[in-house]
């Protein structure tokens, strides 16, 4: 048996349990999850590469990450009456905002950094 | 005869077998369907998967929580999973460090755009108030989300659908979206789609390119952080208390 797997997701399952533990002690407005993520990110760091198994499970769970969503988006079952009654401020506001707010992301970071290039080339150019 | 399948059926509801079987089946038959229609975006895998999970549940009278008790083992991967993404973002280290000013700029822009344009669209249209708070938070990954909903007035388990349907929206126009207004930069698209549609946008960014699953990855995680902080406060100066 390839007992590879079995430790990449007990290593996955103690950074979440860390981060869990840790979120809630400190009080933190991030999820648990998120902080076992920069917390393996810092174990990759330190060890400089990705071990061969940990990047063969990582890709087998990312490769179906948004199955995982669904078991939550089926909740909408539970709020068919709201839906039904506000289905256009909901539809228009969901899909309004995310437009703006992928263009508005996208946008803003393409611009700071044509303008931090620019003022990277300037004092570059002084300093000569 | 119609005893039998009486108890059958008596036993598959009462069992968690049910939900899992459903939601694995119903992703696997919607994940075949879009790349049979290579990619049509109302084909969305999750979309798709979760509209006839609603329509079963609705159909067969069973009730949410009972097929949870089944879906529940897939919802758990999640947490692994967003730790596994410290591989793609691993990978991406160098660019990442090279553009981190620009990311934490388009972060708080992004962040603060999805809130503030969902609450005035919504309520422009009529929205109620405590559907606009449930909106508020909805462009951050769930259990964040659902944090946020609860401590400004919303509705928690309404925010985690909403939360799903952004996810969805996201993934389905943002290739697009890009293509049209010429932002090609796999950096810049990642980012937006994590900022905007957190996991759901990244599954999606994962599968058409590394780097913006990297960025779109990392965009989720410090969106979380940005909505944690900027929405309560955007949202009481909006609705009040």
């Amino acid at each position: 048996m390839d007992l590879g797997v079995l430790r990449v997701l007990a290593l996955l399952l103690v950074c979440q349990l860390i981060g869990e533990v840790v979120t809630r002690a400190a009080n933190l407005p991030v999820p648990g999850p998120v902080l076992g993520m920069v917390l393996l990110l810092a174990g990759l760091l330190a060890l400089r590469r990705v071990p061969e198994a940990l990047e063969r499970t990582s890709h087998g769970l990312l490769d179906n990450l948004s199955l995982l969503f669904v078991p939550a988006g089926a909740g909408i079952v539970r709020h068919l009456g709201i839906l039904r009654a506000q289905w256009l401020p909901i539809v228009a506001a969901i899909a309004g905002s995310t437009v703006l707010a992928m263009l508005v992301a996208a946008g803003a970071f393409l611009l700071t950094e044509a303008l931090l290039a620019r003022a990277g080339r300037k004092s570059a150019a002084s300093e000569t | 005869m119609t005893h039998g399948i009486t108890n059958i059926w008596v036993y598959l509801e009462a069992s968690p077998l049910l939900g899992l079987v459903v939601t694995l089946c119903a992703y696997v038959a919607a994940s075949a369907l879009y790349q049979r229609t290579r990619g049509f975006p109302l084909f969305q895998p999750v979309l798709v998967s979760v509209v006839a999970i609603a329509v079963l549940l609705e159909v067969g009278h069973i009730p949410y929580e009972r097929y949870f008790e089944g879906a529940q083992f897939i919802q758990f991967l999640l947490g692994p999973a967003t730790v596994a993404l410290a591989v793609p973002l691993f990978a991406n280290i160098e660019r990442i460090r090279r553009a981190a000013p620009a990311i934490a700029v388009a972060i708080v822009c992004g962040s603060a755009t999805a809130t503030v344009s969902a609450v005035v669209i919504g309520r422009a249209l009529g929205a109620t108030d405590v559907v606009l708070r449930s909106l508020a938070p909805k462009s951050v990954t769930a259990p964040v989300a659902m944090g946020i909903s609860e401590k400004i007035g919303g509705l928690p388990s309404l925010t985690a659908a909403l939360v799903i349907m952004t996810g969805i929206t996201g993934a389905m126009l943002f290739p697009s979206l890009y293509a049209a207004t010429g932002i090609r930069d796999w950096r810049a698209r990642g980012l937006g789609v994590g900022t905007a549609s957190h996991g759901i946008g990244t599954a999606r960014a994962l599968m058409l390119d590394l780097t913006a699953g990297a960025f779109s990855s990392l965009a989720m995680g410090l969106n979380a952080i940005a909505t944690a902080v900027l929405v309560p406060p955007l949202v009481f100066m909006l609705l009040g208390r």
